[in-house]
């Protein structure tokens, strides 16, 4: 799958197998509590599968200065 | 994951609230929580006219097609910082969404008000951008709501804001600002308006998934100034802390409006505050902050202008231009 990030630097990584969000963000290391997992126009939570043919945003929350 | 009030799939999952919720649901709790926490603290009534300062993000944004939703009386503000792609940007976005909604949107740029945008006015003080860009939407924010006649400013300050804040507060042990941060705070003057912070209980990701659920356009991008800002650290310490114990940030900021500032509050002196000699603005000094900024501003564009030998003007220069 796809896993795209927007910020700091727009990047894509490529994950390979099916798992669930929880496992997909300890393994790159984006905290769930300040990022969004987006595919299409739907959130997944923290226990959605995401699948090889998938291409995920993962968004972080958190803004300010 | 199922919606605990459907059974349907979950978009959303809220640790901290022992719950998750599909999309419609979400949405309604999102704006529930809103208009509970306006009506529990008072913060305004459906007949007052609501200035919200709209910065193009998603609590800004998120709050007010909330307020709207919920039939509030809005106006919204927002303030051209003058940064780069990044402020016109945040302009575009939230003129569009004023548009497409039909509500009425005030826009006031900083280097008209200040005579240099952001990033000159960092300069010019040798401080961060983040100091006056704090000190100057704090002013426009409310000397344009006195002078458009809101009684309140509402702001998109979100539960990881306050906990933030919080945390710098008692970390930094800053009893000033520890005694006055709060979600609703009254007039103190006849020339300053009431603040609310009608979202200081979602979190920001709750304002995010809001936000991405209801299809807002916001600025996804940061500020290109807050990279290192002390108060990301914080957010993300709180985070970290939030992923293994679920609902510390909310019963952190909670615990303290419970617990300390009620004895901060009437441990406090009380600040006099009088007239801005310059501008009429309220504030404890003869000249007020924002009206030093301008003036230190003022001068350390004569000096870029003008070649050495010329001296400095003898008297200062104009505060307080219009917006």
């Amino acid at each position: 799958m796809k896993v795209v990030f927007r910020i700091p630097k727009p990047h894509q990584v490529e994950v390979q197998g099916r798992r669930r969000v929880s496992d997909l963000a300890k393994e790159l290391g984006f905290n769930l509590e300040s990022h969004l997992v987006i595919r299409g126009d739907d959130l997944l939570t923290r226990d959605a599968m995401v699948e090889d043919t998938d291409t995920i945003e993962v968004r972080p929350a958190i803004s300010g200065g | 994951m199922r919606c605990v009030k459907c059974q349907g799939t979950a978009s959303v999952d809220l640790p901290s609230r022992n719950a998750a919720y599909c999309a419609p649901h979400y949405l309604d709790h999102f704006e529930y929580e809103v208009g509970h926490n306006i009506r529990s603290l008072k913060m305004f009534t459906p007949d007052e006219r609501v200035l919200v300062a709209v910065s193009g993000g998603k609590d800004s944004l998120a709050l007010w097609e909330t307020l709207i939703r919920l039939g509030y009386k809005t106006t919204g503000f927002h303030i051209h910082l003058g940064i780069g792609e990044y402020s016109d940007l945040s302009r575009e976005k939230t003129e569009a969404y004023a548009r497409a909604h039909g509500v009425e949107l005030i826009v006031v740029e900083v280097e008209a008000a200040v005579g240099a945008t952001i990033p000159e006015v960092s300069k010019a003080l040798r401080r961060v951008p983040c100091s006056g860009c704090g000190l100057t939407k704090r002013y426009l924010m409310n000397r344009t709501a006195r002078e458009q006649g809101f009684s309140v400013l509402a702001t998109g300050h979100n539960l990881d804001d306050e906990a933030a804040t919080l945390m710098g507060g008692v970390l930094h042990w800053q009893m000033d600002s520890l005694g006055r941060q709060a979600p609703a705070l009254e007039s103190t003057h006849a020339r300053l308006g009431r603040k609310v912070k009608p979202l200081y209980t979602l979190s920001e990701k709750e304002t995010a998934s809001y936000a991405v659920l209801r299809h807002i356009d916001y600025v996804v991008d940061e500020c290109p100034h807050s990279v290192g800002a002390l108060s990301l650290l914080y957010k993300d310490v709180l985070n970290r802390i939030e992923a293994e114990s679920h609902g510390t940030k909310l019963r952190f900021f909670q615990g303290y409006l419970k617990n300390l500032r009620p004895a901060l509050a009437s441990a406090g002196q009380k600040v006099e505050l009088r007239e801005c000699a310059t501008c009429g603005e309220a504030t404890t000094a003869e000249v007020c902050a924002y009206c030093r900024m301008v003036q230190q501003v003022y001068r350390w564009k004569q000096r870029r202008v003008a070649p050495a030998p010329t001296p400095a003007p003898t008297t200062p220069a104009p505060a307080s231009p219009s917006a």
